[in-house]
């Protein structure tokens, strides 16, 4: 177990390290490099930048110190937002986005898995199929078609909810319900066929010759064996949550990072797309190892390994 | 003393989209308490049916269509699930084939035992453990405390299906069907197993079932022998006299394909040819017909008709219905 | 018991009865089920799941109406009508008002116009022509590169394929989405530079953020396609004519191409098409993030984008995009699942 950690977190800081060389040299394609982009500056003031930001160095030692920086948690200043560093946006902006993506992830959960269940219980009947229609429809619609079409719907045309901001508990509706559809529906999805799988395993006839009750053998013997692969997309659920937050905070203009990113691409405020891309690869590449890991702690089958 | 166990004529099928696959087609038998009854044949010719729906667990498309299953002066076919309930694991327990799967991997085998004990018994949850060990030592298995904090998968085969009985016997029941146990396993375990079954029931004295291909499994714990073939028995007697006076064709086929270290002579094993039927299109006929070494014209288009050797043996099969019509005619011309 | 079994059959038996039968006869009673290829048996069920052929015609007619509908069309997307801009379904502009008064006759604008007086109806065609192609082209490039990298290192195996596996393992723990943002932000100004020199030009005709699309599938999105190619030349590796066209001498490059990939060919089909609408989810993604296609191009996230702004007046505008997008995905989807449930029943979820 401990050479299993070991190795998944060394495996997740390669990754990471991948990632963040990947982004500064990507970055140093942007003519001028990414701190000084499309400025029409004075000389002096263009060199004053230059040495303010170590551009004038050569690249491997900006490489460098770049690296050290993020080491430290320094992801530079922001070039848009004067005065700000990157981290501070970050600081302020990430916990409206983690609040949406938190709640999101539970609804999906919360009702993708007994929407999953009910279906694999009536396989073949009435139940199932319309499981099998919402699954099959929520997987097929992206994100900014199911937000736009709930903003026009219960924003303009009932006025039934708020359309902008994240005020009141009214607020959080429909940005939730549109983050949550498709995960909800993979979940779902997920669900089901593993409930039919355990469903049809030996162990469960072995619950059923015990004279165990249907209720006994679903919620004891079934539902856990079955959520286990829930489990494991609990990883790419939070990568999908936090892009999918782009195009929602974007559409409801909420003030959390998926907005402030979309900005910094529109508004080519480089070193804010650096950081946060970083920022949220950490974020997911971690999510991912702990995921794995606590997979193994919930299934005792692997644990020795 | 009446019967612990009677089928009478019981028809099963699977509903499957393919169409109607008929299982069983009439399979009558009787126990009587303590008896050792073996059930013979090949892979799908409905032997674990018959016992799963003794347990009224046959699997989802599956239907009783036709007979009726008393166990114990309790009619099953008619008994609604929550009365069934009281009766599975309690009454009638089952061993299955795979102990590999057939244990959940997420629970300890502690918290199995425990389950079925304290589902039919008012036993507390101390009770329920203390009875949980007294079961591991009865099945031979050693450090019983220890072994009951642990999960399936740290076990070896052999030790999950001690378990496996263990948890059939839990609550003393008067009926056990083995579905195969010893198949999934590696030989030496395998003598182990029946060994421990053998010295079981002559400890506690309930009914078996043993439901097997092999042969020579069933002459050692048996009493008696059914042999079935496509969804019918075709053969049922004694040990004795299944064995050496084997009557129907496949049970004599049986016979010839286990090798015999007795004897002296290099005997060659001959597999039975052909493949089984199809059970979604039954044969007119026999079923075993096509694969049958003596077959006559008669055996491809009726069903021959179950004939009386003895009082205990009987068997469905042309060729002895055609040495009685010999007789007969040879009679007549005298 | 013995009662029951002593009855005697109902009709009269005959000597001949009891003849032994002869093996033709034996035949005869077992029937047994023809067996039929695997492709004619795939195809059988496919064309027997309702939900998959009706995918499929939805797709054809879509592809109809984006790549070939357009070209006669009388309007073009890049085509501003002066005068005729922001009109409703079905509404004419002034000018064109006239014309018709003077006896022209003037195609209606079935789906209006935009903001700049481009016919929607036009555009939204190209639209899903570009998301289409997008589609096609990403999952061709990641068939032919996982595929390839797959079966290499599923065939060599040994150290080639515990390195080439672990590089997949890498790429594929890389949030994809942000390095695609990354690349599509940051590549637009190398291949402008590259979309000058000589024998590039093709980059300009495609477009540069495009370019970057495919790039990136390219670069990040076989490693799937290339895990599932590897281990079904694990699976077939181990059987029996792999290894007697190497005992006849066959190369390893020709036991590969003849008797490997076309045994997984199923496989390959069924992930492609599933590839299929994913590329097309990320492109329509970019595109509504402002990064995809470039303007005047249309693709259906961009113009579901450029919706955003007149949702109040002209949700139509919205809706076009949005459903056919859907439709789109939804149909290579099921079409996906129903050619998975034909050729490759191993693969089920």
């Amino acid at each position: 177990m401990g050479k299993y950690i070991l190795k998944r977190v060394a495996m997740a800081v390669l990754t990471i390290y991948l990632v963040s060389t990947i982004t500064f040299f990507l970055m140093n394609l942007v003519p001028g490099g990414p701190f000084l982009a499309e400025k029409a500056v004075s000389p002096q003031a263009q060199a004053a930048m230059e040495e303010k930001y170590g551009l004038d160095k050569p690249l491997s030692v900006q490489y460098k110190n770049y690296m050290l920086g993020l080491v430290k948690g320094d992801l530079g200043l922001s070039v848009k937002q004067r005065g700000r560093t990157v981290a501070q946006i970050i600081a302020t902006k990430f916990p409206v986005s983690a609040r949406l993506g938190g709640l999101s992830i539970l609804t999906a959960v919360c009702v993708g898995i007994p929407l999953g269940s009910i279906a694999a219980f009536n396989r073949g009947k009435w139940a199932d199929n319309v499981v099998i229609f919402i699954a099959t429809c929520g997987i097929a619609v992206p994100s900014f078609v199911i937000c736009t079409l709930l903003l026009m719907l219960f924003g303009l045309k009932l006025g039934w909810l708020p359309t902008v901001g994240l005020n009141s508990v009214l607020h959080y509706i429909m940005p939730v319900t549109a983050l949550a559809f498709y995960p909800t529906a993979y979940i779902a999805r997920l669900m089901r066929s593993s409930m039919l799988d355990v469903l049809g395993q030996d162990y469960m006839r072995t619950a059923r010759a015990k004279g165990l009750g249907q209720f006994k053998c679903i919620f004891k013997h079934a539902l856990r064996n079955a959520v286990l692969p829930v489990v494991t997309y609990l990883g790419p659920l939070l990568a999908y949550t936090l892009t999918g937050s782009f195009v929602v905070e974007k559409i409801f203009t909420i003030p959390g990072l998926g907005s402030e990113f979309v900005g910094s691409i529109t508004g080519r405020d480089y070193p804010l797309i650096m950081g946060t891309t970083i920022f949220l690869a950490v974020l997911i590449v971690s999510m991912n190892v702990i995921v794995d890991i606590a997979y193994k702690l919930i299934d005792p089958r692997i644990k020795l390994k | 003393m009446g019967n612990l166990l009677d089928i009478k004529d019981e028809r099963l099928s699977f509903f499957t989209p393919a169409g109607e696959v008929k299982a069983l087609g009439g399979v009558s038998f009787s126990m009587k308490e303590g008896d050792v009854l073996g059930i013979v044949g090949e892979s799908g010719s409905g032997k674990s049916v018959t016992s799963y729906s003794v347990m009224g667990l046959t699997a989802h498309p599956g239907r009783l269509i036709g007979g009726s299953i008393e166990f114990n002066g309790h009619r099953i076919d008619q008994m609604s699930e929550k009365e069934m309930r009281r009766i599975r694991g309690n009454e009638v327990s089952i061993i299955f084939q795979d102990p590999m799967t057939s244990l959940n991997p997420v629970y300890t085998i502690g918290n199995q035992i425990c389950e079925v004990i304290r589902l039919h018994t008012k036993k507390s949850k101390a009770e329920a453990r203390a009875r949980a060990t007294e079961l591991l030592t009865l099945v031979g298995i050693n450090e019983p405390e220890k072994r009951l904090k642990q999960y399936p998968h740290e076990l070896s085969g052999g030790m999950r299906q001690r378990v496996m009985i263990a948890i059939a016997l839990a609550c003393e029941p008067k009926l056990l069907i083995a579905d195969e146990p010893t198949t999934a396993l590696d030989v030496t375990i395998q003598a182990q197993i029946l060994e421990l079954m053998i010295e079981l029931r002559e400890k506690l004295g309930m009914s078996i079932i043993m439901i097997t291909h092999d042969l020579g499994i069933v002459s050692s714990m048996c009493e008696k022998i059914a042999v079935m073939y496509a969804g019918k028995i075709v053969e049922y007697g004694t040990v004795d006299e299944i064995f050496y006076e084997t009557s129907h064709e496949y049970t004599k086929g049986l016979l010839r394909s286990i090798p015999k270290l007795t004897s002296e002579t290099h005997e060659k094993l001959v597999p039975i040819e052909g493949t089984p039927v199809d059970m979604l299109n039954p044969p007119k006929g026999c079923p075993f017909a096509p694969r049958c070494g003596a077959c006559m014209k008669i055996c491809l288009r009726e069903m021959p008709p179950y004939t009386d050797l003895s009082d205990t043996h009987y068997s469905a099969c042309w060729l002895i219905q055609k040495r009685e019509f010999e007789k007969a005619a040879g009679g007549e011309k005298q | 018991m013995s009662e029951q079994n002593k009855k005697f059959p109902t009709f009269q038996l005959n000597v001949d009865d009891f003849l032994p039968a002869d093996e033709a006869e034996k035949e005869s009673l077992v029937t047994m089920r023809a067996s039929v290829g695997f492709w004619k048996d795939g195809f059988q069920r496919l064309l027997k799941n309702r939900v998959a052929i009706v995918s499929f015609v939805v797709i054809l007619i879509v592809m109809i109406f984006s790549f070939i509908v357009p070209s006669f069309y009388p309007y073009s997307y890049e085509h501003q009508i002066r005068g005729a801009e922001n009109l409703a379904p079905m509404q004419y502009s002034d000018g064109e008002l006239e014309q018709i008064a003077a006896g022209e006759s003037v195609f209606p604008h079935i789906l209006g116009t935009d903001h700049l007086g481009r016919d929607f109806a036009v555009r939204v065609m190209m639209g899903s022509r570009i998301s289409l192609l997008v589609g096609l082209i990403a999952s061709g490039l990641i068939l032919l590169i996982g595929s390839i990298y797959g079966s290499v290192a599923g065939f060599f195996g040994g150290w080639v394929d515990i390195i080439m596996m672990r590089i997949v393992d890498i790429i594929y723990t890389v949030p994809d989405i942000l390095i695609i943002i990354l690349l599509a932000v940051t590549l637009k100004y190398p291949l402008q530079n590259l979309a000058e020199q000589p024998g590039f030009g093709w980059i300009a005709a495609v477009g540069v953020n495009l370019t970057s699309i495919f790039i990136v599938f390219a670069l990040l999105y076989w490693v799937g396609m290339a895990r599932i190619v590897r281990s079904q030349i694990l699976q077939l590796k181990e059987q029996e004519y792999v290894t007697a066209a190497r005992a006849l001498g066959a190369s390893s490059g020709r036991i590969i191409r003849k008797h490997l990939l076309t045994n997984c060919i199923g496989t390959l089909i069924v992930t492609t098409t599933l590839q299929i609408p994913s590329a097309i989810f990320t492109e329509s993604f970019l595109s509504f993030l402002g990064i995809g296609v470039a303007v005047p191009m249309p693709s259906l996230g961009s113009l579901a984008n450029d919706a955003l702004n007149g949702l109040q007046s002209y949700p139509y505008r919205l809706l076009a995009p949005a459903l056919l997008i859907s439709i789109i995905i939804l149909s290579f989807n099921l079409l996906g699942d129903g050619l998975r449930d034909a050729f490759d029943p191993k693969m089920k979820e």
